[in-house]
C-alpha cells in the first residue's frame, strides 16, 4: 500500500514544476510555441486537479502532460509527417525504468503504461495526462501491457 | 528557464476566465498594511493581515478545494470596494461572502455584527445579547478573534463595556485606524 500523500494547493504545485514544465516544452517546440503549449498544459492539469486522489508523483504527471501537448502541438503543424518520440532527460527515472519494456508502444499506451504502473496513478489522473477518458487511459495501459506480453512471450 | 510575468498572467487570467479556480487570491495594499485577499466562486472568503500566502493556502484548500491560484482577476471586486472604503468613499461593502463550514452560532453574531453601521461601535456583551446569548460576549470576542473576513466583517467596530479597543487579530494599531477612519475615534 502507497501512503496518502497530501494534494498541495496548486498555487504550489505550480511555483515547483512551472520553470522545468517551460525548459521542457522550449526544448521540444522551440520558444515561441512553448509559450501556448505551457498555458495549455497548466490548464489540463487544473482541469483534473479537483479529482486527484493522491499528491505522489505530481512532477512525472505535469510532464507527461507537458509532452503529451507537446505532441499534440507538433501533430497540429505536421500532420503528415510520423512523430518519433523524443525521449525526454526530464523524466528519466521512471521512464528509463520501464523503457526497455515499454520501447515499441505508441506515445499514449507508453505513457499510459508508465504512469499506471511505474508511478501507480489512478486512470483519472492518467486521463488527465492524455486529455483522454479514464475508460481510454485504461484502454490504452491494458493494450499496453498486452503487448509486452506478447513481445516477451515471443 | 524562468516563466516570464507574462506568461505567468496569462495563465493565470485563463485559469480564472475558464472557471478552473476553487479559490483565487492576491496581496492587495492599504493603508493599514498589505492585505492577504482571496474570494470563491461563492464570494469573498478570507482576509489576512498576514500577506505571506503560505500559511492561508491550506487553510483555503481544505475549505474551498485544492486549486488555490494567485490571480489578481478574482479579487478585483474586493479591491475595489476595499480602494473606496480606505479612500472613505464607501460605508458598506456590496461583495458576497464565502462563510461555508462555520457553525451556527459563530453565522448568527457574523450576521449581528454585519448589521453594525459604518462609524459606531458596538459591545461585545450587546452582540451577544442580540443573537440571544447574553452571557456569551466571551464566546463572542472568540468570533471576533477568529474572524476570516476582517474589515469587511467589521469586527473592529466591537470594543469592550468601558468602550476600551479589547483586542484585534490585526493588532490594536490597526483596530484604532480604522475606527478613525471612520470617525468613530
Amino acid at each position: 500500500m502507497m501512503e496518502a500523500v497530501a494534494i498541495p494547493p496548486f498555487e504550489r504545485f505550480y511555483e515547483q514544476h512551472r520553470s522545468e514544465v517551460l525548459r521542457l516544452l522550449r526544448k521540444r517546440l522551440g520558444a515561441e510555441r512553448a509559450e501556448d503549449a505551457f498555458q495549455e498544459t497548466f490548464l489540463r492539469a487544473l482541469r483534473a486537479y479537483g479529482r486527484l486522489e493522491h499528491g505522489a508523483h505530481l512532477r512525472a504527471w505535469v510532464l507527461t502532460i507537458a509532452q503529451n501537448v507537446a505532441l499534440d502541438t507538433l501533430r497540429r503543424a505536421r500532420p503528415t509527417e510520423e512523430l518519433v518520440e523524443t525521449p525526454s532527460t526530464d523524466a528519466r527515472p521512471a521512464y528509463a525504468e520501464l523503457a526497455d519494456l515499454t520501447h515499441g508502444l505508441g506515445p499514449k499506451e507508453r505513457a499510459a503504461v508508465v504512469l499506471r504502473y511505474g508511478y501507480d496513478l489512478s486512470y483519472e489522473q492518467i486521463a488527465a495526462a492524455l486529455s483522454s477518458s479514464p475508460d481510454a487511459a485504461r484502454q490504452a495501459a491494458s493494450t499496453g501491457i498486452r503487448r509486452i506480453r506478447r513481445r516477451i512471450a515471443s | 528557464m524562468t516563466v516570464s510575468p507574462d506568461l505567468d498572467r496569462r495563465f493565470r487570467d485563463a485559469a480564472v476566465s475558464l472557471d478552473l479556480v476553487d479559490v483565487g487570491f492576491d496581496v492587495v495594499d492599504s493603508p493599514i498594511g498589505a492585505l492577504f485577499v482571496a474570494a470563491s466562486g461563492r464570494g469573498l472568503a478570507a482576509i489576512s493581515f498576514e500577506s505571506d500566502p503560505d500559511e492561508q493556502l491550506e487553510r483555503l484548500a481544505r475549505l474551498a478545494g485544492p486549486r488555490v491560484l494567485r490571480s489578481p482577476r478574482s479579487v478585483d471586486p474586493a479591491r475595489r470596494e476595499l480602494d473606496e472604503y480606505f479612500e472613505g468613499e464607501r460605508h458598506a461593502f456590496d461583495l458576497s461572502l464565502d462563510l461555508r463550514g462555520l457553525p451556527p452560532f459563530t453565522l448568527s453574531v457574523l450576521n449581528e455584527l454585519a448589521r453594525v453601521p459604518y462609524g459606531q461601535t458596538t459591545t461585545y456583551g450587546a452582540l451577544a445579547a442580540k443573537v440571544g446569548r447574553p452571557r456569551a460576549a466571551r464566546a463572542v470576542g472568540t468570533v471576533m478573534n477568529r474572524n476570516r473576513i476582517p474589515i469587511v466583517l467589521p469586527c473592529h467596530r466591537v470594543v469592550g463595556s468601558a468602550g476600551d479597543l479589547t483586542g484585534y487579530a490585526g493588532g490594536l494599531d490597526r483596530k484604532l485606524t480604522l475606527l478613525e477612519l471612520e470617525g468613530a475615534r
